[in-house]
C-alpha cells in the first residue's frame, strides 16, 4: 500500500513538472496546482498508512488506541487551503496578463524585462 | 500571561491593524492613520520583547492550546528571532515614514496599508515560531501579501514580475512542505528543537538526504541564493519603492533565517553531526557562486533597482559563508551579517527611490547633481553605500571582517578570498552608484524630494552608524543567537 501511494505521488510529480516546464502559463498554473496535490499525497504517507480508525477518544477511555495520525491530516487540510489560495492568486495574475497583453505565452510576457533603461515614465503616485 | 501576550504581540498587532485598515481602505487618510499607528505599536511591542528577552534568564515559550511541547504549535522568544523582530519593527517604522511621501491615495485605496501590515505580521511569525509546519504557513502568508503589494499599481510590468515571483515562490514552498512532511515522517514531531534532538544521534539515511535536499532547494530559492536567484532581479524592480525596500530588507533574510534554523537547529550542521560533513562543501560552493556572480551582475546594470537587486543576493552569499563554515562562530557571523544587511539594503532602496523622484529616471545615466541640490540626502545616502561597500567604521566593515576572519579560522581561506574579491567588486559598484547619483552634473533640473523620505533614511542610517560604532553589542547578540541555534550553553 505504501509503495502504491509513493508511486502515485511520484507520477503526480512527474506530470506536474512537465506541465510547469510548459511555456503556456495556464499549463504552468495547473502544474503548480498538481504539484501541491502530490505533496499532500506524500504528507499523508509521512503519517504512515495505519489503522483506518479516526483519532477520536471514546468516552470513559483516557488513551487513544489504534488510530490514524491526526497531525498529518491537520497539515494536509491546512496545505489544501493554502494551495488553493495561491492557485487562485496566480490564476488572477495570469488572467490579468491575458487581458492586458492578450497572451498566455511566457515568451511574450517580457514587460518586466524591457522596463528600465533608457527612460521609464511610470506615474509617481504621491 | 502578559509575557505570552508580549510574545505574540509582534504577530497579533499587525494582523489586527491589517483587518482594520482593510475595512477603512475606502478612506485613505484613515487607513494611513491606522497603518502609522499600528506600526508604532508594533515597534513598541517588538522592542519591549527584545528588552524582555535580553533581561530574562530563561527563554519564554508559549505552546498554543495548552498542549505539551512537541504536539502544539509553539512560539519562543529565542535569540536570533527576537533581534530580527526588533529589526523588522525598525524597517516598518522607516517604511511608514517614507510611505507618507511615496504611497499616495490611489495605492492606499488599493489596500497598501493592510497588505503591508499583513506581510510584517507574517514575517514576525516566521521569526518567532518553533514549529516547522507553522514556518511554512508564515512563508505562504508573507507571499500572498507580497504579491498583493507587488501588483498594487496593476501595471503590466508588475503583473509580469509577480507571475515570475509567484511561480518560483510556489515551487519553493512546495519543496519546503515536502521536506517538512518527510522530517515529520522520520522524527514524528514538527517542533524544530524536538526534531533536532531526535535527529542528533541518527546516521544520515536516504529519507533524511532527500528531506535536506528539498529543504535546501526551497529555502535557498526563498533566500535568493545562486543558482535559484534569477527570479529576484526579474521581479523586485517592478514594485513601488517603499515595497521594494521592505522586500529587499526582509523577505530574502526571512528565507535565510529559515535556512539557518533548519540546517543549524534541525540538522545540527554546526555541532559536528554526520550530515554536516556532506553538506558543508555544498554550502561553500553556493556561497562562493552567489557572491561572485551577483557582484558581477550588479556591475553590468545601469538601472538602479536591478543593480541593488543583485547586491541583495550577493549579500545573502556572504551570510551563507557563515553557514558553510559549520561552526558556532560561523553561525554568529551569519546572524551579524543578516542584521546589518537588512538595515542597509532597505535604506539603499529608499535612497534610489528619492534619486528617481529628483531626476525622473531609474537609470544611472539620467541621475546626478544630488550633492548640490540635496546635500543632506547625499550625506545620509552615503552611509548605506559605504556600509555595503564595507568601508570602516560602518556596519558592513565589521560584518565582512567577521565573515572573512571566521573563514580563515575555519581553514576555508579560499571562501574568504572570494569574499574579498566580491567585496572589491561591490566597492566599485557602490562608488559608481554614489558618484553618478550625487556628484555628476544632472542632465535636467532636479525636482524636490520629500523631507519624510530623507527622515526615514536618516533613521536607518543612524542604526547603521550605531552598529558600526558599537559592533561588540551586536556581536554579543550574534553569539547568543549561535548558542541558541546550536543548542549549546
Amino acid at each position: 500500500m505504501t509503495y502504491l501511494y509513493a508511486l502515485v505521488g511520484a507520477g503526480m510529480f512527474g506530470c506536474a513538472i512537465i506541465l510547469i516546464l510548459s511555456r503556456n502559463m495556464v499549463r504552468m498554473l495547473l502544474g503548480l496546482s498538481l504539484l501541491a496535490t502530490g505533496t499532500n499525497m506524500l504528507l499523508f504517507l509521512a503519517g504512515r498508512i495505519r489503522s483506518q480508525q479516526p483519532p477520536i477518544i471514546e468516552e470513559g477511555v483516557r488513551t487513544l488506541g489504534e488510530s490514524a495520525d491526526p497531525i498529518t491530516q491537520a497539515m494536509i487540510l491546512t496545505a489544501i487551503v493554502i494551495g488553493f489560495a495561491l492557485t487562485v492568486m496566480l490564476a488572477v495574475l495570469v488572467l490579468r496578463a491575458w487581458r492586458t497583453q492578450g497572451t498566455v505565452d511566457a515568451r511574450d510576457g517580457d514587460a518586466a524585462e524591457t522596463l528600465g533603461p533608457p527612460r521609464e515614465r511610470d506615474p509617481v503616485d504621491a | 500571561m502578559p509575557d505570552a501576550l508580549l510574545l505574540i504581540a509582534p504577530v497579533l498587532v499587525p494582523f489586527f491593524g491589517a483587518a482594520l485598515a482593510m475595512m477603512l481602505r475606502g478612506r485613505p487618510v484613515l487607513a494611513r492613520a491606522v497603518g502609522v499607528a499600528t506600526t508604532g505599536v508594533l515597534a513598541v511591542a517588538s522592542f519591549a520583547l527584545l528588552w524582555r528577552a535580553a533581561t530574562w534568564s530563561g527563554l519564554p515559550l508559549t505552546v498554543f492550546g495548552g498542549w505539551p511541547r512537541g504536539f502544539g504549535i509553539s512560539f519562543s522568544a529565542s535569540w536570533p528571532g527576537v533581534m530580527l523582530v526588533a529589526v523588522t519593527a525598525l524597517i516598518a517604522v522607516a517604511a511608514a515614514i517614507y510611505a507618507i511621501g511615496d504611497i499616495g491615495t490611489r495605492r492606499r485605496r488599493a489596500g497598501y496599508d493592510a497588505l503591508m501590515l499583513a506581510m510584517l505580521g507574517a514575517v514576525n511569525g516566521a521569526f518567532l515560531t518553533d514549529d516547522l509546519f507553522n514556518l511554512y504557513v508564515w512563508f505562504e502568508l508573507a507571499l500572498v501579501a507580497a504579491l498583493g503589494l507587488l501588483t498594487i499599481d496593476r501595471r503590466p510590468s508588475q503583473i509580469d514580475g509577480a507571475i515570475r515571483y509567484a511561480s518560483f515562490a510556489m515551487l519553493a514552498a512546495t519543496a519546503i512542505l515536502l521536506g517538512v512532511g518527510m522530517i515529520y515522517g522520520i522524527t514524528g514531531t514538527l517542533d524544530i528543537r524536538e526534531a533536532g534532538a531526535a535527529l542528533a544521534g541518527r546516521p544520515p539515511g536516504f529519507a533524511l538526504a532527500v528531506a535536506s535536499a528539498l529543504l535546501l532547494a526551497g529555502l535557498a530559492l526563498k533566500a535568493g541564493l545562486a543558482p535559484f536567484h534569477l527570479w529576484l532581479p526579474a521581479s523586485y524592480h517592478t514594485a513601488p519603492t517603499t515595497v521594494a525596500s521592505v522586500f529587499a530588507g526582509l523577505l530574502t533574510k526571512m528565507g535565510f533565517y529559515a535556512l539557518l534554523l533548519v540546517f543549524v537547529a534541525l540538522f545540527g550542521i554546526a555541532s559536528g553531526s554526520l550530515a554536516a560533513a556532506q553538506l558543508t562543501p555544498v554550502f561553500g560552493l553556493i556561497a562562493a557562486v552567489t557572491m561572485i556572480v551577483c557582484a558581477l551582475g550588479a556591475l553590468a546594470q545601469t538601472d538602479m533597482r536591478r543593480l541593488l537587486a543583485y547586491h541583495v543576493i550577493a549579500q545573502v552569499g556572504y551570510m551563507a559563508v557563515g553557514l558553510a563554515l559549520a561552526s558556532r562562530d560561523g553561525v554568529a557571523a551569519s546572524v551579524f551579517y543578516m542584521v546589518h544587511s537588512i538595515i542597509v539594503q532597505a535604506n539603499l532602496f529608499l535612497g534610489i527611490g528619492l534619486i528617481r523622484r529628483a531626476s525622473g529616471s531609474w537609470d544611472l545615466s539620467g541621475a546626478g547633481g544630488m550633492v548640490r541640490r540635496e546635500p543632506l540626502f547625499a550625506l545620509v545616502f552615503a552611509v548605506p553605500v559605504l556600509s555595503l561597500a564595507g568601508i570602516p567604521p560602518f556596519s558592513g566593515f565589521w560584518a565582512k571582517l567577521i565573515v572573512i576572519r571566521e573563514s580563515l579560522d575555519a581553514g576555508m581561506g579560499w571562501l574568504g578570498a572570494i569574499g574579498i574579491v566580491a567585496g572589491l567588486l561591490t566597492i566599485v559598484s557602490m562608488a559608481i552608484l554614489w558618484s553618478d547619483a550625487c556628484w555628476k552634473d544632472p542632465r535636467r533640473p532636479l525636482h524636490r524630494i520629500p523631507r519624510t523620505g530623507v527622515a526615514a533614511m536618516a533613521l536607518l542610517s543612524a542604526a547603521t552608524i550605531a552598529i558600526g560604532l558599537l559592533p561588540q553589542w551586536l556581536w554579543t547578540v550574534a553569539q547568543l543567537s549561535a548558542r541558541a541555534l546550536t543548542g549549546t550553553p
